[in-house]
Formats: structure tokens, C-alpha cells, sequence
């Protein structure tokens, strides 16, 4: 017996399907809460930078007269502190992976809307 | 006859190494006469990083001080914290983090049961093994997110809750594969090319590997039954635990331990999934850093991890020390190399389970 | 959950070697050595573990200061001792397997020696100004 045990195994291998996917062709195996890549909301942003403080990899970069946020995708290890920590909520980490790129900006920048104007100093009005 | 010795350098490059790790092998025509370990190629720094992360950031940092072992390092982590801050985690988070970190025992012990074969030139069970632990990782990312890096953990119990029904899922999978399991045990045990590769190599006595401090499988083969499991944190308490232990103390014993190791962790995995009590995953929102000092010792894959953490009440932490299962099991690894044959040093260096990444930080 | 015992004491350099060999004689473990670096003295931790009570002794070390080693108790010592000479730069007495601070191969020498230099390094530049000459 010691010198077949994996006669059995290896007779049933030849015999079943393989266990490997056909990707590309067909799409790969993901699930709800596969952790893909981070995104935001920018028009909800309000710069406050509580995650670019946060960040353990040092990888966002928030600019409050510019209005821009960005994400440097090759330090970013999707550890979702600042999705946490988020007053907002405007950051969410989502399945889907980006597709890699082979020359620079590996940062992706995020444009937000101008801001809204001041609302009127009730003293004025009075 | 100082004249005929040889000095033949091993890794950091080597087919069968994981991670890289130096030893220079002191050789007398085809035998080891003495080996002197060398690390540092993967050092880090993380335990400096420590000063400039607040210490709520810091776990997903120490979740990633290795890849195989990663769950069980956030939870000693976070523990040392609670420790040092005196927080209460609720029930419910402790039976998650138990079935986590078996999962994480799950999956690497069915790695090194696939390096082992692969480093024997055994391609088929390496394969076979590698299959079965895919199974394993979908669950865990269906689960949490992430195949090896969970990032579930957080200072004061878990981030996101794991529903009822996906735990049940997560069960019933384990259930169907578990008669898989059990064939890759039996192969591992009884077959005639593996007990030839592997049984009468490395043997240390009992008295040798208490001796040396061994931890973890590497002591368990040679009949001690060291387990830090016993001590009861988390939900080990409550479940009931033995640790698996072997007589003989050479490299199948080892392999046998693992092999059985894993059928007792989905014993507790079912265990955990039936007693799961309700209620909150978190503490909520916590106040103030750590002040003082704590040790909290956990049983990883490899062996007993220990975390020290000192605060001194700020948000950043003073020091971090983390000492990993794999630079303890150095010096058994230096006894059991004198008197070993050149060809059986590779699997004699693959039995002590070798994450360098986690040895030096 | 139940608690871990862990107990801390503090003693004296020249009570380390003796302390040890009471704690081999009682047929403890040994587990670890650490060491701290606060301010400008190193604290060293030994830990030894009997039936899962792990008991610590620590002492407080300064810079130029000689550690006796725990070998000729614990022959395997030498890993954690190599280590805190190669990174801390402290002189420890005696050590089974010597390696003259070629166990861990760093870029600087004794990295964690209390106080680190600090060199400034430039923030990069934002993402809309492509670099160049990269891959």
C-alpha cells in the first residue's frame, strides 16, 4: 500500500476536469467583499485630509485651494483606514482591479467641482 | 584533517527556500560538519515605524509583517493594546477571530505540506496540496476581502461583521472538503517515497529541543507538548484544545504533526461556528493611547509569536517588539544541520518552516 | 477569555547570571531577550516560561555598558544576543556562537542606537507633472 497510496488520487485527476479557470476568456472568480481598488466620490469631498493623515503607506495627497484629491495606486495596500475614518463617507473599496500600466502617472487624480459660493451674511439683509 | 573541509554557501537563492535566508555549510566530503546562519536580507524596520504611525493605524502594518502568518500577528497585536488599555472585546468578535486565525493555520500548513512534496521533486501532491488550499482562500475571501492579508482586525475587535449565514456556508464547505484532507494526511503518512525522503532525517531528543527553546511543530514532533493555545486566550478557552504531538523528533514526525493539525483545526473551526454567541463586533469609538507595557503570547502556524508593547499614553507607541517562532527555531535548526548528508539539507531546513519575513521584520 | 500570567521584576547587571541558572535549575524555558531603547539606557528582557506562567526579568543597560552573557545556561542564546549587539551596538560578554556583528547584514550599523539620524528627503511631485526617465 505505501508504495501506491496516491494511485487513487492521481487516477482521479486524470479523469475529472481541471480545477484552474479559463481566464480571460472566462471572468475571474470575485466576490462582494473582494477588496479590488479604492475610489472616491469627489463631488461629497470636503478636503478635510483626515485620510491622507491616516494613511499607513503615506499614498493620498489632498489639496484644499486646488480642490483635488489623488491616489498613488502603487503604494496604496487597499488596507481601508481611510474608508474607515471618512467623515463623509466617500471612499469605498471596490472589486474591481485596475488595469496595470507600464509608464508613468501611476497617481490617479480626482478634479472636484469648484466650490459652492457663501451663503449670505444675515447681518446684511437686516 | 582541517585540509579536506570545504565551505559551500546555501540561499539566499534556493529553489526551495520560500524566502531568502544564508547558511554557510561547513562540508566534509558530502557531510555537514557545522552551518552559521546569516539574516538580514528582508529586514524592514517596521518595529521603528512604530514611533511615527498612530497605534490604530499601526495594525494594518503589523498585519503585514508576513503573508502567511498574517491574521494571528494583528490579533497579538490588538490584544497587547486591549492589554495594555484594559478594553473588554465582546464574545461574538473573539469566535470570529478564532475561526479566522484556524483558517490561517488552514491554509499554511497545506503550503508548507506543498513545499515539502515540491523539495522531494514530488510535483503531483504538491499540486494536489496547493488545489485543496485554494478552496480554503476562496473562503476567506468571500469572508473578509482578502485571500492572504484579511484586514479585519482592528484595536477592540473587528471592523465588519461576518454574518450567520456565511459562517454556515463557510462550514459546510470545510465539511465537503474535509474527506480530501484526510487522503492528503494518509498519502503524507504512508507513502513509501515520502517515509524515505524524510523519516530518521534531523532527529533532536526531547531533552535537546527543550534544551534549545524550540517552539511550535518543530517541538511537537519531538514528543513536547508545547501549545500556546492551552493558555486559553482568545476563544480557545472555551472551545477545549490538546496540542497534537509525535515520539520519533525527525523530519516525518514533523510533517505528520502538520498533516494532523489540520483536521483539529477544523474541528475547531466547526466547534466555533456552533457556539457562536450574538451581539456586538467592536467597541466602539476609543479614547486616549495605551499607557504601559504588555506580553501577550499567541500560537501562529510556526510556533509561539510574542508581542511587547509599551505606550506611555500618547497616540504613538514607544516600542513594539515582536519575536516570531522562526528565529527560535534557529538554533535547533543549527544542531540538527551538524552530521546531516549535503542532499537532505533542503528538506532539513524546509522542517523548521522558515518565514524569514516574519523573523526579521 | 482568560488572561495570560505574565509577571515583570526588575534586577541588577551582575544578578543576571545567577538569576538564570535559578531559572534552569526550576527547569523553566527559555523564551526571549528584547531590548528597549528609552531615552539614552537600553532595557533588556529575558523572558522564561514555566507551564504557561511566563515570568520577565529586566535590566537597564547604558551606552558602553558590558552584558554578561546567559550561555553557559541557555545555549541558545546566541541568536537574540547577536541581534541586540548588530542592531543596538551594546558589547554582551561571552556569547556561545560569536559573530562579530555579521549576523544581520544592515545598510547603516546599529540602526536602532537611541538617537536616529534623520535625513530630509524632497516630497515628490504631483501627478499632472508627467516624470521623466522613468521605466
Amino acid at each position: 500500500m505505501g508504495l501506491f497510496a496516491m494511485t487513487k488520487r492521481a487516477l482521479a485527476n486524470v479523469i475529472a476536469k481541471p480545477a484552474t479557470l479559463m481566464y480571460p476568456v472566462k471572468p475571474a472568480k470575485q466576490f462582494e467583499r473582494s477588496r479590488g481598488m479604492l475610489t472616491i466620490t469627489i463631488e461629497d469631498c470636503i478636503y478635510c485630509g483626515l485620510c491622507s493623515r491616516h494613511c499607513p503607506a503615506e499614498a493620498i495627497v489632498v489639496s484644499k485651494e486646488d480642490r483635488t484629491w489623488q491616489v498613488d495606486r502603487l503604494r496604496c495596500i487597499i488596507c481601508a483606514q481611510c474608508v474607515d475614518i471618512c467623515p463623509k463617507s466617500c471612499l469605498s473599496i471596490v472589486p474591481e482591479y485596475k488595469k496595470s500600466v507600464a509608464k508613468p502617472p501611476f497617481v490617479d487624480l480626482y478634479q472636484g467641482p469648484p466650490a459652492p459660493p457663501k451663503p449670505e451674511k444675515k447681518a446684511q439683509e437686516e | 584533517m582541517a585540509g579536506r573541509q570545504i565551505v559551500v554557501p546555501f540561499g539566499p537563492q534556493h529553489p526551495v527556500l520560500p524566502e531568502p535566508i544564508h547558511l554557510d555549510l561547513v562540508l566534509e566530503d558530502e557531510t555537514v560538519i557545522e552551518a552559521v546562519p546569516s539574516i538580514g536580507y528582508i529586514h524592514r524596520g517596521l518595529e521603528k515605524l512604530v514611533e511615527k504611525r498612530e497605534y490604530t493605524d499601526y495594525i494594518r502594518i503589523a498585519e503585514r509583517i508576513c503573508g502567511i502568518c498574517s491574521f494571528t500577528h494583528s490579533v497579538t497585536y490588538a490584544e497587547a493594546v486591549e492589554k495594555t488599555m484594559g478594553l473588554e472585546v465582546p464574545p461574538r468578535a473573539h469566535y470570529i477571530r478564532t475561526i479566522l486565525m484556524e483558517y490561517s493555520r488552514l491554509h499554511s500548513h497545506m503550503l508548507w505540506l506543498g513545499l515539502a512534496a515540491d523539495a522531494m521533486g514530488f510535483e503531483n501532491l504538491f499540486m494536489n496540496s496547493w488545489r485543496i488550499r485554494e478552496e480554503i482562500l476562496d473562503d476567506m475571501e468571500m469572508a473578509t476581502g482578502g485571500r492572504v492579508i484579511q484586514n479585519l482586525c482592528t484595536v477592540g475587535g473587528i471592523r465588519k461583521d461576518v454574518p450567520d449565514e456565511m459562517l454556515g456556508q463557510m462550514s459546510d464547505h470545510l465539511k465537503e472538503i474535509t474527506p480530501r484532507m484526510e487522503e492528503l494526511c494518509k498519502i503524507f503518512s504512508h507513502d513509501s517515497s515520502v517515509r524515505h525522503r524524510m523519516r530518521g532525517i534531523g532527529v533532536l531528543s526531547k531533552e535537546e529541543m527543550w534544551e534549545l527553546g524550540a517552539v511550535g511543530p518543530t517541538a511537537r514532533g519531538s514528543d513536547l507538548a508545547l501549545d500556546a493555545r492551552c493558555t486559553g486566550y482568545s476563544a480557545y478557552g472555551e472551545l477545549g484544545f490538546k496540542p497534537v504531538v509525535e515520539k520519533e523528533g525527525d523530519c516525518l514526525a514533523r510533517c505528520i504533526v502538520r498533516a494532523k493539525e489540520l483536521m483539529a483545526a477544523a474541528d475547531l473551526v466547526h466547534a466555533a461556528v456552533r457556539d457562536m454567541p450574538d451581539g456586538p463586533v467592536d467597541v466602539g469609538k476609543i479614547k486616549g493611547g495605551p499607557d504601559g507595557e504588555a506580553f501577550v503570547f499567541t500560537e501562529q502556524p510556526r510556533g509561539e509569536v510574542l508581542h511587547y508593547v509599551k505606550g506611555n499614553g500618547t497616540k504613538h507607541l514607544v516600542r513594539h517588539r515582536v519575536r516570531t517562532p522562526t528565529i527560535a527555531n534557529i538554533p535547533p535548526l543549527v544542531k540538527m544541520l551538524a552530521g546531516a548528508e549535503l542532499a537532505d539539507v533542503p528538506i532539513i531546513v524546509l522542517t523548521i518552516d522558515p518565514c524569514i519575513g516574519c523573523m526579521e521584520r | 477569555m482568560k488572561t495570560q500570567n505574565t509577571t515583570l521584576r526588575e534586577i541588577a547587571v551582575g544578578d543576571l547570571v545567577t538569576e538564570a541558572g535559578a531559572f534552569k535549575a526550576k527547569r523553566y524555558r527559555f523564551v526571549q531577550i528584547g531590548c528597549t531603547g528609552i531615552g539614552d539606557a537600553y532595557e533588556i528582557n529575558y523572558t522564561f516560561d514555566k507551564n504557561y506562567g511566563y515570568e520577565t526579568v529586566r535590566i537597564t543597560v547604558h551606552d558602553g555598558d558590558v552584558v554578561p552573557s546567559i550561555a553557559e545556561h541557555y545555549w541558545a542564546s546566541f541568536i537574540y544576543e547577536n541581534e541586540i549587539h548588530d542592531l543596538y551596538g551594546l558589547m554582551v560578554d561571552g556569547m556561545s556562537i560569536d559573530f562579530s556583528g555579521h549576523l544581520i547584514h544592515t545598510a547603516t550599523k546599529n540602526p536602532f542606537r537611541n538617537p536616529p539620524e534623520v535625513t530630509k528627503v524632497e516630497k515628490e511631485k504631483l501627478a499632472h507633472e508627467p516624470k521623466e526617465g522613468d521605466a
